[in-house]
């Protein structure tokens, strides 16, 4: 790695840092019912949907809300997938998806996954994309936004028996944030190059004479959602790495601050709501010096050539280029590549297949660890509270003291929520990746300990509601399509639930005062200790599979072993 | 004083471990394991990779070692609590003694004569008891009658017989204790089976004991912790199939073993116990765990400043006459007033006045005014003449006539004078006519101001309770070094300033032993009760201090702290734990399809069986390697919760990461060295 | 539960009016007057006739064209079918495939001795990257200079002006567009 790359990596955390407390602040005061500028373009809503906007929701009711809205979202999406073949805008005449594909992409978007098992150019009609895909783009990032908004309402109430109210909690988060913000994106995206038409794929013949036929589309407007929602389901199949998603480096940088800001600025969001800003920079700190490390890890190790290659005669200069774009180079992909797993986006702008083992087990261990360094918008938040649920259980009997957080006791219910969240991730990676791998391995396209890998990536991705992939992993075939399903369905909702019941009897308790046994939970200390609770989490869950997959892999191919 | 803590001096004591080895067997039964969930999870492992290595196969030797560590895992456990409880026991087998063969005598009513001799045990609530000389108190119960001097050490330790009388606040009497002079009457309170020595006896045994609060949410992460194992290890010979790799499923079981959290599993309930065990060596009786927990939590210990904070009696120091009263005549009336008055402050005016003055004995027809609570002061009629003392306000209230301008303001003057030193003024009227005032003394208590420091640093506040004015308790609280007073108590106050606090969310502790703390004692989180005290006191708090040291309430935050942080530490240490032996185990198991894995085998382990055993007899014998920590608990020094946290993750997450790889490589030499594997 | 239904199923016909049909339309209709050029795909027409796209790569094998990276994009750089090759780093196939490579390069190029540009040999991620690295275009300078009847100097010249160097001197990595290469060749010297 030069040293360019590294003041690329340098400036990329500056600007994240620089811009979270904007974000921070901003849906502070959006969720906190101070922005009222867009009230005109509320109220009608609330009037169709029959919800009056002061009447709070328990958690429970909330959590139902929540799920009957992403009921309706995924047969949405189901129903034009299944019909674009007989509805307007499909110049390129794309047949009716397959029930299997159309159940996964339904979930797949819902969730907030956008694991792709079709291409999108030769799939999804502009109508399926748009009002489908791009609209769960929306909403399922509002989604999970309002539930990390409830769960720190539950933080900052006390003796409280609701935590907000869906219906607003999402209308004003696509109204007062997505919308304008993607607005504003897409057209610097076009500017850059981006395609915004419905137009038919242009045929062209090359300066040899070739046919080419160019894959055309509102690209830019989804390309600005994808990367803003921690959505990551790309407009063509080769996601960000496509010329047409993300042109230049400029939109790279843009994309690739897409990826961490809101939920980055959620982390401030948090602070500001709470009453005590250090508590969000806190989780900030701990989730971006995991970051500094993965990233550092996946630069370096994708700055190594592949000695297979070099042996053959390829020069060993700029690293490892297979599946690289020569405008992005090392330093960005290996940015993206972390950022977008950390983050629970899952667009690419590099193929993650052909990593080096290392740089390959840096957006797997991303995602194992529960999509919490920044993880997806509102889900990095809240999944990360959770591991603080544990973290202060832990410490709280260290010092010998009932634990709390935020004047919070933490008790056997919390801790038991905790727990059916934290379970999630091993049952949904190990379990169902074992189901697959029992079913039969066809899915699986690398030979050796990269095969599993890319089981595991699969899985992880799937039940981290990623979406990105070890893209030689033959997702499309039906009993992984619905495997996967399964596995989106599971680690978006068996999460948010028992969040959501966090939150209400977090906001049901009193709020203890801060006394000097009380173990202050904005220092390096306690940051020190969530990471390493983070950590040992993941960490122990997932070391046998690790070891036998890209571990095993880097010995190999290191010693000249090839599979 | 001289307090005899039994069984103190040793840990382990011969007898203790050898019935504790009996009954770790006794423990393998599955109803009693499945209250254990890692236990029962891992003797299921052991039963089944029993099974397995029955069937024979390859690796049979190690095979069969493993499986035996398996069993041997689980029986250190058990063996960890029954030796906890086995130290329990035998407090309780002491105590027991004391009380077995007492014979009541029962009264049909409290003036008879004639006694019917019963057992003690046919004893009811509400019955009538007689005891003299030499009786052995047959139940917990109050003094209705009579007063009489009580040898309380078998319960208390205290070799020194305390007075027991009816009324007042020294009237309960505690079942086992034995009647040294004199005779009582005494209402039993208590149905058999729950004075006071049978919840001892129940709490050190460990066996009715229930799950605390904190205890149960570590659990439920304990068995989160066990489930991600089981989906660890269940899963793992699926993705080994992927390489061809077939995993003996003895191993399996043993990696299973190793990484659930079988330490803290092995130790959770003995920690629990010896807690409980270190709260009886103090001489306190906790009610439940709950209550020593919730120790552990308090935020604000309320304390009476008398016999708290002050040496219980106030010395008369001096008598202030107002101008034109001779200090002659003041200090006879209040010696006379003070005859009938034996609370200490009465006797110490009688002293005082005998001393200075030489008066001597009081006259015929004397007619006494007690003390009561509606009008706050006592005195005495005599010979047409009228004498009054009290707190200046009461005898203000008290007069009718009101007083002089002047005199008052003198009163005032005097009052003041004797209440910004600390001291007591006590107002003393003959006939309605002021005299002045006596200065009764605090005497702070020698060393009180270093207790309270430490609970500062224990993040506890302090307030003291006191009926005293303001004035007086302001400098009172700023020689002792508490935090905050409160004045002028009263019962109601008291209690209003608990709800006050816990509205705040604060813990509250206090100690009481009147009648008229009842109240408070039951609605603060942790209630002290004082054995000295009221069996209405006894019953209202949930802890009972044998001692009635009320300063003691420091060691009770302190074990219910140690409690909590044992459990912490050792689950921090438990988990720790599995790094290393993942680094042991899963090159061993895969080597054979991955060479390069060897890379991983960062202790140098000989072969691949000997690191599975390794590690397996590592994980049993750190349990019996802890179970003295365990008993013991872990250190606590007073300090904020950031250097606590600091020291124990240093101690038990670095110790738990670093300990195992120099126990396991020492353990697999010796197995090589054995040639077991 | 019906209520949540009715209201969850108005919410989400209001949402896919607002970000499904709105928002991409409104995006749409403004890139059309400011941007239409880039809206439409940047395309790239000579003769009257779509030759391809500024921003897509195609395949070049003629010894007079600069070669671009190899593409895993359907057949080859096809434009509506993207992606890489997902070929594991420890995969024999890949190593095969670079072996092969290799070969093909060093028998197009035969003055050029030292080891081929990494991005020459490799396979994009989109299978459609328009970019070779500077160091890439310039290992077949002395090929293209020889089939086109140019001094390499020229080439080499050429090379220079088409290569982009990092946004504001920081983002992304040097890099040569192909296409435009390709282009600026034909109109120095067409092929005969």
């Amino acid at each position: 790695m030069d040293a360019n790359g590294i003041l690329q990596i340098l400036l990329y955390l500056a600007v994240i840092v620089a811009l979270t407390p904007l974000a921070g602040g901003y849906m502070a005061r959006l969720f906190e019912g101070r922005l009222t500028f867009l009230a005109w373009a509320e109220r009608p809503i609330y009037r169709l949907c029959g919800t009056a906007p002061e009447r709070e929701q328990h958690w429970s009711a909330y959590a139902f809300s929540l799920l009957a809205f992403n009921l309706v979202g995924t047969l949405a999406v189901y129903g034009l997938e299944r019909l674009q073949v007989w509805l307007p805008l499909n110049p390129a005449g794309v047949g009716a998806v397959s029930p299997t594909i159309a159940f996964n992409t339904a979930v797949s978007f819902a969730t907030n996954t956008n694991w792709q098992a079709y291409g999108g150019e030769t799939a999804m009609s502009y109508l399926t994309q748009m009002a489908g895909l791009a609209v769960q783009n929306f909403v399922s990032a509002a989604t999970g936004i309002a539930v990390a908004v409830a769960l720190i309402r539950g933080f900052a109430r006390h003796s409280a028996q609701t935590v907000g109210n869906f219906t607003v909690d999402l209308t004003r988060c696509v109204l007062y944030l997505l919308l304008p913000v993607a607005f504003l994106t897409a057209l610097f995206l076009v500017w850059q190059g981006a395609p915004q038409n419905f137009d038919a794929y242009v045929p062209a013949s090359t300066l040899e004479g070739v046919h080419q036929l160019i894959a055309q589309g509102p690209v830019a407007s989804q390309e600005a959602i994808k990367q803003l929602g921690s959505n990551g389901g790309g407009f063509f199949n080769a996601n960000s790495a496509h010329p047409f998603e993300n042109p230049t480096p400029l939109t790279n940088l843009v994309e690739m601050t897409f990826l961490l800001l809101l939920a980055a600025g959620l982390t401030d969001t948090f602070g500001r709501m709470v009453g005590d800003r250090r508590q969000g920079w806190a989780i900030f700190a701990a989730m971006g010096l995991m970051f500094v490390v993965c990233v550092s890890l996946a630069a370096w190790a994708e700055s190594q050539a592949n000695p297979a290659l070099t042996v053959a005669g390829m020069d060993s200069l700029v690293g490892n280029m297979e599946g690289k774009e020569v405008r992005f180079g090392i330093a960005n992909s290996a940015i993206w590549a972390t950022a977008t797993t950390a983050a629970s986006n899952g667009s690419v702008n590099a193929m993650h297949d052909s990593f080096m083992p290392l740089g390959g087990l840096v957006p797997l261990v991303d995602i194992l660890l529960g999509e919490v360094i920044f993880g997806g918008v509102g889900a990095g938040l809240y999944g990360m509270l959770v591991f603080v649920v544990l973290a202060v259980f832990i410490a709280g009997l260290m010092v010998g003291r009932t634990p709390e957080y935020l004047g919070k006791k933490i008790e056997a219910r919390e801790v038991k929520l905790a727990v059916l969240a934290i379970l999630v991730t091993p049952l949904g990676v190990l379990g169902l990746g074992a189901i697959s791998l029992l079913a039969g391995p066809e899915a699986i396209a690398a030979p050796g300990p990269h095969g599993l890998s890319e089981l595991l990536y699969a899985y992880a991705s799937a039940t981290g509601n990623n979406g990105s992939a070890f893209a030689g992993f033959g997702a499309a075939t039906p009993l992984n399509a619905i495997l996967q399903g399964v596995a989106m369905v599971f680690g978006r909702f068996a999460v948010i639930v028992p969040v959501l019941a966090i939150a209400g009897s977090a906001a049901a308790k009193k709020t203890v005062p801060p006394s000097a046994g009380t173990l202050p939970t904005h220092g390096r200390l306690f940051v020190t200790l969530l990471i390493a609770v983070t950590v040992v989490v993941g960490g122990l869950t997932f070391f046998p599979a690790l070891a036998l997959g890209p571990v095993v892999e880097h010995l190999a191919l290191f010693s000249g072993t090839l599979f | 004083m001289t307090v005899h803590r039994p069984a103190a001096g040793t840990l382990f004591d011969r007898g203790i471990l050898q019935q504790a080895a009996i009954d770790a067997v006794r423990k393998l039964d599955p109803r009693r394991l499945v209250r254990n969930p890692v236990m029962f999870a891992t003797a299921a492992v052991a039963l089944a990779a029993s099974i397995l290595t029955a069937r024979g196969g390859e690796h049979f030797g190690v095979m069969v070692q493993i499986s035996a560590w398996l069993w041997i895992t689980v029986l250190f456990a058990n063996f960890a609590e029954a030796v906890a409880e086995g130290r329990g026991k035998a407090q309780a087998a002491s105590l027991r003694r004391t009380r077995s063969e007492t014979t009541a005598k029962r009264l049909a009513a409290a003036e008879a004569e004639d006694f019917e001799a019963v057992p003690a045990s046919a004893l009811r609530a509400g019955d009538l008891v007689a005891c003299e000389t030499g009786d052995i108190i047959p139940g917990d119960g109050d003094v209705i009658s009579g007063i009489a001097t009580v040898d309380e050490s078998a319960i208390t330790g205290e070799s020194a017989p305390v007075i027991r009388e009816s009324g007042g606040d020294r009237s309960a009497v505690t079942g086992g204790t034995r009647v040294v002079s004199d005779r009582i009457v005494v209402r039993i309170t208590l149905d058999p089976g729950e004075s006071f020595l049978d919840r001892m006896i129940a709490l050190v045994e460990g066996a009715k004991r229930q799950k605390t609060p904190n205890e149960i949410a570590l659990t439920i992460l304990l068995v989160g912790m066990t489930l991600i194992f089981l989906i660890v290890v269940a899963t793992l010979p699926v993705f080994a199939s992927w390489s061809g790799t077939a995993v003996p499923a003895v191993f399996l079981a043993a990696l299973f073993v190793t990484l659930i959290p079988t330490t803290i599993g092995g130790l959770l309930s003995a920690i629990g116990i010896a807690g409980m065990d270190r709260l009886v060596k103090f001489n306190v009786i906790a009610k439940s765990g709950r209550a020593v927990e919730a120790a552990g939590d308090i935020d604000v210990l309320l304390l009476d400043k008398t016999g708290t904070i002050t040496l219980g009696a106030r010395q008369a120091a001096e008598f202030l006459p107002l101008a034109r009263v001779n200090e002659r005549d003041l200090a006879e009336a209040a010696f006379l007033s003070s005859l009938a008055d034996d609370t200490p402050e009465g006797k110490s005016i009688v002293a005082l006045a005998r001393t200075r003055y030489g008066l001597t004995g009081g006259g015929e027809g004397m007619h006494f005014v007690p003390f009561t609570a509606q009008t706050r002061m006592s005195g005495v009629d005599f010979a047409g003449s009228s004498i009054r003392k009290g707190a200046a306000d009461a005898i203000r209230a008290g007069l009718e006539g009101g007083l002089s301008a002047a005199s008052a303001r003198e009163l005032d003057h005097l009052v003041e004078r004797v209440a910004k030193t600390g001291g007591t003024p006590l107002a003393v009227v003959r006939n309605g006519r002021p005299l002045g005032v006596i200065h009764l003394k605090d005497i702070i208590k020698p060393g009180i101001r270093d207790r309270f420091a430490t609970l500062r640093e224990m993040g506890i506040r302090t307030v003291m309770i006191t009926g005293d004015n303001p004035l007086t308790a302001a400098a009172i609280a700023a020689e002792a070094g508490v935090d905050d007073f409160l004045a002028e108590a009263t019962p109601e106050r008291k209690l209003e300033l608990i709800r006050e606090y816990q509205q705040g969310g604060r813990l509250v502790a206090m100690c009481g032993d009147g009648s008229n703390d009842a109240p408070a004692l039951a609605q603060a989180d942790v209630g002290v009760a004082m054995n000295t005290g009221t069996q209405a006191a006894r019953e209202a708090g949930n802890m009972v201090d044998l001692e009635s040291d009320p300063t003691k309430l420091i060691e009770i935050v302190m074990i219910g702290k140690q409690l909590l942080m044992s459990r912490g530490a050792l689950t921090t240490f438990s988990i720790a734990n599995d790094v290393a032996k993942y680094f042991a185990i899963i090159p061993a198991l895969f080597l054979a399809s991955y060479p390069q894995l060897q890379a991983l085998n960062v202790m140098g382990l000989a072969s691949p069986q000997s690191a599975v055993l390794s590690a397996i007899v590592f994980n049993a014998l750190i349990i019996v390697l802890l179970i003295p920590l365990a008993l013991k608990g872990v250190r606590y020094r007073p300090a904020g919760a950031g250097t606590l946290l600091k020291r124990n993750l240093l101690v038990y997450g670095m110790g738990g990461l670093i300990a195992p790889f120099a126990g396991i490589k020492l353990i697999d030499l010796a197995v090589a060295a054995l040639g077991l594997a | 539960m019906i209520s949540h239904l009715r209201s969850a199923l108005v919410l989400t016909l209001v949402m896919t009016a607002l970000t499904g049909i709105a928002y991409p339309f409104a995006v749409t209709g403004i890139a059309e007057l400011a941007f239409p050029r880039q809206a439409h795909g940047s395309l790239i027409e000579r003769d009257g006739k779509v030759v391809g796209s500024a921003l897509i790569g195609q395949a070049f094998s003629g010894p007079g064209y600069f070669h671009g990276r190899p593409s895993a994009a359907g057949q080859g750089y096809d434009a509506a079918n993207s992606g890489g090759s997902n070929l594991a780093p420890s995969a024999r196939a890949l190593a095969e495939a670079v072996r092969a490579r290799i070969a093909a390069e060093r028998a197009a190029n035969p003055g050029e001795r030292g080891p081929v540009p990494a991005d020459l040999v490799t396979a994009s991620a989109s299978g459609l990257d328009p970019h070779l690295s500077p160091a890439a275009a310039a290992w077949q300078a002395a090929r293209v200079a020889l089939a086109r009847g140019l001094a390499v100097e020229e080439v080499r010249a050429l090379i220079a002006a088409r290569t982009e160097g990092r946004t504001f001197g920081l983002l992304g990595e040097p890099r040569v567009n192909v296409l435009a290469l390709n282009l600026a060749l034909d109109e120095r010297r067409p092929m005969r």
